[in-house]
């Protein structure tokens, strides 16, 4: 059975109703072999809710049930129910559903003296004996009131039929209709007395919101706020969603925001698993493309990401995330993204919750977008639980969330946001700045939990190929974007150029005179060279001059000797 | 006791629309009340419905002389029959002819109900 044990030993024996919720919100279901009151105003779901509990008994819990109408024919119960997904016919003809009507109208009745409703303990002895049921519904019970006129006797008799129904342990669902200050028109709350759950319809600024709260439950603990539920195709369910507690595990691992230069920036190079982040800016910041990314990369990792649109429909987020080259399509036909897209103003916003909440048990994503949280509108205080609420409910499934946000004002200072951020665990803030005549997108990270992260306002661009972070300009006038930052990086360009240029017109003029002045040394060299040759020359004039000398003072001699 | 033949005790219970119509022409044969198939649905031996089933028999001798059939069920053996009839309360005699099918609940001590429950009373008081 899929009910979780109850922290402690339940002293009471419970039975569950296999309504999603409800039976964690009674820590086990309806009490075992003891007539329960479910009551509430016109159309709450009190019918739904007891035929949930009998269809569930015989289909998942093996436990035959009987419904005793007193009210809807069995063919009108079927054909009501049947929108539910369940084929009552089909569990009647197997035996492991029993449907009496009982139809009594007053004009076809006269009362001739003392009378009991044996008639009705005959019959539904009758109807529990022949598939050994072990759960029933009365619905509506008081309605006999209307049809007999001696209260007393119907008093007695109710009293009686409890007792009957508790001596026999069978699991019962006694329905009534609210009344005027009191559980039921006919304090039928005096008998019933072991379990009272009360149903609700509320509608709220035009919005209707269906809630549940088990009044009184003896000898058990509950949970005593009102719960929303949910009644569509799936059958009924229940959210005890303010029970999450903060007591979810928490992972290391890193998960890629899609967008390579946020990574970056983010100290582990992603958002942790299970972490909520939420992405705030005006109108045009390209919060839905950056969101649109965020699943893309999901469901390439191959993920399932459940995308919650409350602003545009789903073939309008493809289409737009085509546009910076996202193939969302592609994700959706294989399964891993599903787009859940309603306008806010559908329900109210405890059914978006219950809603989101059904989705998440049934897709099993691993990565949940809201775009946008502000679409929900309402009082402050309620938005607030709501969202804290939603973001308990993704945490403590380990899912990362991604939340847009469409901030009233550019400030910090914004009283919701600032609620809210207490929520996230990453924030990344997207921002238009104006600067010489044109708006610019940038963007930085106000926190991410647990992670150092650049402190950079980043600018950055949607182009045809995705999102793209510039690598910022931060010069003496502070960081620029746009053109502003085209033109500075081309000023600074230029300025290097000039710079370059001005380097090698020097060195040039160095080469130059470092040729100038070779030329010198080698004119000086070549002139000395010159002289010494002429030095060399001139020794060799006087040596020979010396030999000619001596020889011809030889030659002299040699004539004188001669001479003699 | 030269009332029209009996109607078998054990008339099924889901058909009351033919079973109506020859009651109606059954009232146009005798310009008068015709057969009153009664079916008293008790529940065991109890004083109640003890009561009501001489109550019944008294009112039938007095007013209804040879024109009428009683059937006592018993739920208790046959709780299956009532669901068929919508019982709820015990004791209750139901009316299967003529039509409309009228429905009397109690031990039927009130004559003058049981009478007007029967149709029995505004007959007589309307010539």
């Amino acid at each position: 059975m899929p009910i979780k044990p109850a922290p402690f030993r339940p002293s009471l024996p419970k039975t569950p109703t296999g309504v999603a919720g409800f039976d964690e919100i009674t820590m086990g279901g309806l009490p075992t072999g003891r007539p329960s009151l479910v009551c509430g105003a016109t159309g709450s779901g009190k019918t739904l809710f007891a035929a949930t509990f009998l269809v569930n008994g015989a289909v998942k819990y093996g436990e035959p049930g009987v419904f005793m109408s007193f009210e809807e024919r069995a063919e009108d119960l079927a054909a009501n129910v049947a929108s539910l997904g369940y084929d009552l016919e089909a569990l009647v003809a197997e035996g492991r559903l029993g449907i009496d009507h009982v139809h009594i109208a007053r004009n076809e009745i006269e009362e001739t003296g003392e009378y009991d409703l044996e008639g009705l303990f005959v019959r539904l002895g009758f109807a529990v004996d022949q598939i050994g049921a072990k759960r029933v519904v009365l619905d509506t019970l008081e309605s006999l009131f209307s049809s007999l006129s001696d209260e007393a006797v119907l008093r007695a008799e109710l009293r009686r039929l409890f007792s009957w129904i508790k001596a026999r342990g069978l699991t019962a669902i006694i329905t009534g209709e609210q009344g005027e200050g009191r559980f039921t028109r006919h304090g039928l709350e005096e008998y019933v007395s072991d379990c009272v759950v009360l149903l609700d319809n509320r509608v709220q600024d035009q919005v209707t919101t269906r809630r549940l709260r088990v009044v009184k439950y003896r000898g058990s603990a509950h949970g005593t706020n009102e719960y929303p539920f949910l009644i569509n195709d799936h059958g009924i369910s229940v959210l005890p969603v303010t029970g999450a507690s903060l007591s979810y595990s928490v992972s290391d691992e890193v998960m890629s925001s899609g967008v390579g230069g946020i990574d970056a920036m983010l100290g582990k190079g992603g958002f942790f698993r299970g972490s909520s982040v939420l992405l705030s800016g005006l109108a045009g910041t390209g919060k839905t493309t950056f969101a649109a990314t965020f699943a893309d990369a999901a469901c390439t990792r191959g993920e399932r990401c459940l995308f919650f649109v409350f602003e545009e429909s789903a073939e309008q987020i493809c289409r737009n995330a085509r546009s910076v080259g996202l193939d969302l399509q592609r994700h959706v036909e294989s399964g891993l993204l599903r787009f859940e897209a309603a306008r806010p103003s559908l329900y109210g916003l405890e059914m978006h919750l219950a809603r989101i909440h059904r989705d998440l048990d049934a897709f099993r994503p691993a990565v949940v977008v809201v775009d946008p949280i502000s679409a929900f509108r309402g009082p402050d205080l309620e938005v607030y639980a709501a969202l804290l609420r939603m973001v308990d409910l993704l945490k403590s499934r380990r899912i990362t969330g991604l939340f847009t946000s469409l901030r009233g004002d550019g400030g910090l200072q914004d009283a919701e946001d600032q609620g809210l951020s207490s929520l996230m665990d990453s924030w990344i803030k997207l921002q238009t700045v104006e600067a010489n005549g044109e708006m610019n997108r940038t963007l930085y990270i106000i926190k991410s939990r647990g992670m150092s992260h650049s402190n950079q306002v980043r600018e950055y661009v949607m182009s045809g190929t995705g999102i793209g972070l510039i690598e910022p300009y931060i010069g003496p006038g502070g960081v620029l974007t746009g053109s502003a930052r085209i033109t500075q990086v081309a000023r600074e360009e230029a300025m290097q150029l000039h710079r370059r240029q001005k380097a090698e017109r020097r060195q040039q003029a160095l080469e130059r005179r470092r040729a100038a002045l070779e030329r010198q040394i080698a004119e000086m060299r070549a002139s000395l060279e010159t002289e010494e040759e002429e030095a060399a020359g001139w020794l060799r004039e006087e040596e020979l001059r010396e030999l000619v000398l001596k020889q011809d003072r030889e030659v002299l001699a040699s004539r004188r000797s001669a001479a003699e | 006791m030269t009332g029209p033949a009996r109607v078998p005790p054990a008339a099924p219970a889901a058909s009351t629309a033919p079973a109506a119509s020859t009651a109606s022409t059954a009232a146009d044969v005798d310009g008068d009340v015709g057969l009153h198939h009664l079916r008293l649905y008790v529940a065991g031996q109890t004083p109640k419905s003890l009561a009501a089933i001489a109550n019944l028999k008294k009112v039938c001798e007095e007013h209804l002389a040879g024109r009428y059939d009683i059937e006592v069920i018993d739920l208790m053996e046959n709780p299956k029959l009532a669901a068929g009839d919508q019982i709820l309360a015990i004791p209750t005699l139901v009316r299967r002819l003529p039509a409309p099918l009228k429905r009397i609940i109690g031990d039927l001590s009130n004559t003058e109900r049981v009478l007007v429950g029967l149709d029995i009373r505004a007959k007589a008081a309307a010539p």
